[in-house]
């Protein structure tokens, strides 16, 4: 996995038209993405409109609730117009509070990131090494072990593996706080972090039984190649060859699968914030689902459609710097 | 997660985002799929040279005996729960929050609704949803993924690119639009989840469709006057069924947690239709005094999800002939 110093050059410079060309289906899926939001909230039955009006509202009062928020006029209109207001980083206004959506979305990463980001590294800390010792060991009891556990881990809905902890650590034993998260945010730090211990547990758990079964077969994998037999044939101690040759041929499969995780938990946060009563990115988008808040709706749809997006991006270059051979090939799929 | 939400959303489709080539073999698909069958005895032996060639007598698959067996039984609640349940589903005039004894089984919820009762409604509900995904996910998916598969290299590219991105698109996400735009209801739910379902099952039956049209047998097929749709069916659908209903089941897991989940956030069926999510949110207040109303569901979701995988694991075993030829 070496690179010899003649290839450096057609390496990188492939790097350098992978990324232009990568960047440039980032783009275009966001685009893309920006229609399917749009056009979702639009063509499916039901007025926007409607949100503003009480029941048995007159028919003029109707017409000027479409022409407040500009939903009587054509769709490409409407569309281009929203796009203005994206580039400009204006989201619009909420329907029910009036308030801009984009600093409401803005104070709500606060809590859905450093909660995403934790219980990402901590899944990641847990479920790497389990993955390599059940693939090590995978003929005794301890790694048919970790296997049952990490197939039952995957089906269990995060919400109760949430209640469970919360009945045990904050209810029981009284450990920790059950939920909510301060009034001033980040001020006190450490009562922030008190206040998310529980939800980063408890999305870092479901996280870490799927990640465990794909760390594991990464592994088995690595631990049945040529390669690795070849290299110690060679001479090379376990550790130097798993080092040198393993590591690295491992990784791909399980970054592609981290990013997908990640992605995964940014939107899976709605759930574990309405258990946990966090005023996170999710909760807002579930409140103004309920209230039909369609400014708020689209906003945070499309904030969270960019980070996957981004993230799939950032997965996707990760696994090209870790392994040359792949940029050739645009993006995970097949193209 | 969650989808874990969970999308997510728990258990993520292994293929989706596989970096996969046009050439890889059956193997190379499940390959890093999480394989849970692993024999003892490690990953070297299946690579020895010879070891194909030795006859192994293939055994009864463990796991999709315990996998028939735990779906079996929420089948037969949710059979039974159309002809009798103990109780009507809106009948409060239980004791609130009972526990566990006669007359109510198994105890009763804060509004004096019998717990079985809406046990045995909530594993239909859930087979429902989990069903109507499925129907919604495989017809949509297996055309868009048949026309993807056979189309020019234009068409394709569009339409391989808009599956990326609507499978970017967490189904949560999209069940939570669809219920805003329209209504909570169990129909809104299992759109939802039947239309997230059809770009991965798009997805990876383009995959398998291109995968097969590059074969011999094909252009065999094909010289010798077979027309298309003989070939497909007669050929691309025998060849790519197996891997489809491994995933399928997968999806099926998937679905039903997509659907507690959304009942949870009081986005799925309304009362008095109980959902196993809903079930879950409303007890959770009560967790101390009551806990059978946390712990019930949640076993029985938990018992469906398992039942499912187990099958997966097992079909995959029993119907993908490169790995029970290594065994």
């Amino acid at each position: 996995m070496v690179d010899i110093p003649a290839s450096v050059d057609r390496s990188s410079s492939l790097m350098i038209s992978y990324l232009l060309r990568r960047l440039a289906f980032l783009a275009g899926s966001l685009f893309l993405a920006g229609v399917v939001i749009f056009l979702l909230l639009r063509l499916l039955p039901g007025d926007p409109a409607n949100s503003l009006l009480s029941v048995g509202a007159t028919p003029e009062q109707i017409a000027a609730a479409r022409h407040e928020i500009g939903s009587d006029r054509p769709l490409p209109e409407q569309f281009v117009t929203w796009l203005g207001q994206l580039a400009t980083f204006d989201l619009g206004n909420s329907f029910i509070s009036s308030l801009p959506v984009g600093p409401e979305i803005t104070s709500r990463l606060d809590v859905t990131v450093p909660l995403t980001l934790l219980s990402f590294l901590l899944a990641v800390v847990i479920a790497v090494p389990v993955g390599f010792v059940a693939a090590r060991r995978s003929a005794t009891w301890y790694g048919t072990l970790i296997n049952g556990i990490s197939q039952l881990g995957i089906a269990v809905p995060v919400f109760w593996i949430g209640m469970i902890l919360i009945t045990v650590f904050a209810l029981r034993l009284g450990v920790l706080p059950a939920g909510g998260f301060p009034q001033d945010g980040w001020a006190l730090p450490g009562e922030a972090l008190t206040s998310l211990a529980l939800p980063v547990i408890t999305v870092a758990l479901v996280m870490s039984a799927s990640l465990v079964r794909y760390v594991r077969s990464a592994a088995l994998d690595v631990l049945g190649s040529d390669y690795l037999r070849t290299a110690r044939a060679l001479g090379s101690s376990f550790n130097r060859a798993m080092w040198r040759h393993g590591m690295r041929n491992g990784a791909v499969p399980v970054v592609s699968v981290l990013g997908i995780e990640l992605a995964t938990t940014l939107l899976g946060a709605v759930v574990v914030e309405t258990v946990f009563a966090l005023p996170g990115l999710g909760s807002l988008l579930a409140q103004a689902v309920a209230q039909h808040d369609y400014p708020t709706v689209q906003g945070v749809l499309f904030v969270s459609t960019f980070a996957v997006l981004v993230i799939g991006f950032l997965s996707d270059v990760a696994q090209r710097l870790i392994d040359p051979r792949l940029r050739g090939r645009l993006s995970g799929g097949a193209r | 997660m969650s989808e874990r939400t969970t999308d997510e959303p728990t258990t993520d489709e292994p293929i989706r985002d596989e970096p996969i080539t046009e050439e890889p073999t059956a193997v190379e698909l499940t390959k890093t799929a999480p394989d849970t069958g692993e024999e003892p005895g490690g990953p070297g032996r299946s690579g020895r040279p010879g070891a194909a060639s030795v006859p192994v007598r293939r055994r009864r698959s463990p796991a999709l005996v315990a996998g028939c067996v735990l779906v079996g039984l929420i089948v037969a609640v949710a059979l039974v729960s159309l002809f009798w349940v103990p109780y009507a589903p809106d009948d409060t005039t239980g004791g609130r929050l009972m526990s566990p004894g006669l007359p109510h089984l198994l105890g009763t919820d804060k509004l004096g609704r019998d717990l079985l009762t809406q046990l045995m409604t909530g594993a239909r509900i859930a087979l429902e949803a989990g069903l109507g995904a499925i129907a919604i996910g495989t017809a949509l998916g297996l055309c868009a993924g048949l026309a993807a598969g056979f189309a020019t290299r234009w068409l394709d590219d569009t339409l391989s690119t808009l599956l990326d991105v609507l499978i970017a698109f967490p189904t949560l996400l999209l069940a939570m639009l669809m219920v805003a735009a329209r209504s909570a209801s169990l129909s809104s739910a299992v759109l939802a989840i039947g239309f997230a379902m059809t770009a991965v099952v798009a997805r990876l039956t383009r995959i398998l469709v291109k995968r097969v049209l590059a074969q011999d047998y094909i252009t065999a097929a094909r010289t010798s006057g077979t027309s298309w749709p003989r070939v497909i069916t007669g050929h691309v659908l025998p060849n790519i069924w197996p891997t489809l209903v491994v995933n399928l089941a997968q999806q099926f897991g998937l679905a039903v947690m997509t659907e507690a989940s959304l009942s949870f956030l009081g986005l799925g069926a309304p009362p008095p239709n109980a959902s196993w999510g809903r079930m879950l949110h409303e007890a959770q207040a009560t967790v101390f005094t009551a806990p059978t109303g946390v712990i019930a569901p949640g076993v029985l979701l938990v018992m469906l999800v398992v039942g499912v995988n187990l099958i997966a694991d097992g079909l995959r075993d029993a119907l993908d002939p490169t790995r029970r030829r290594t065994r």
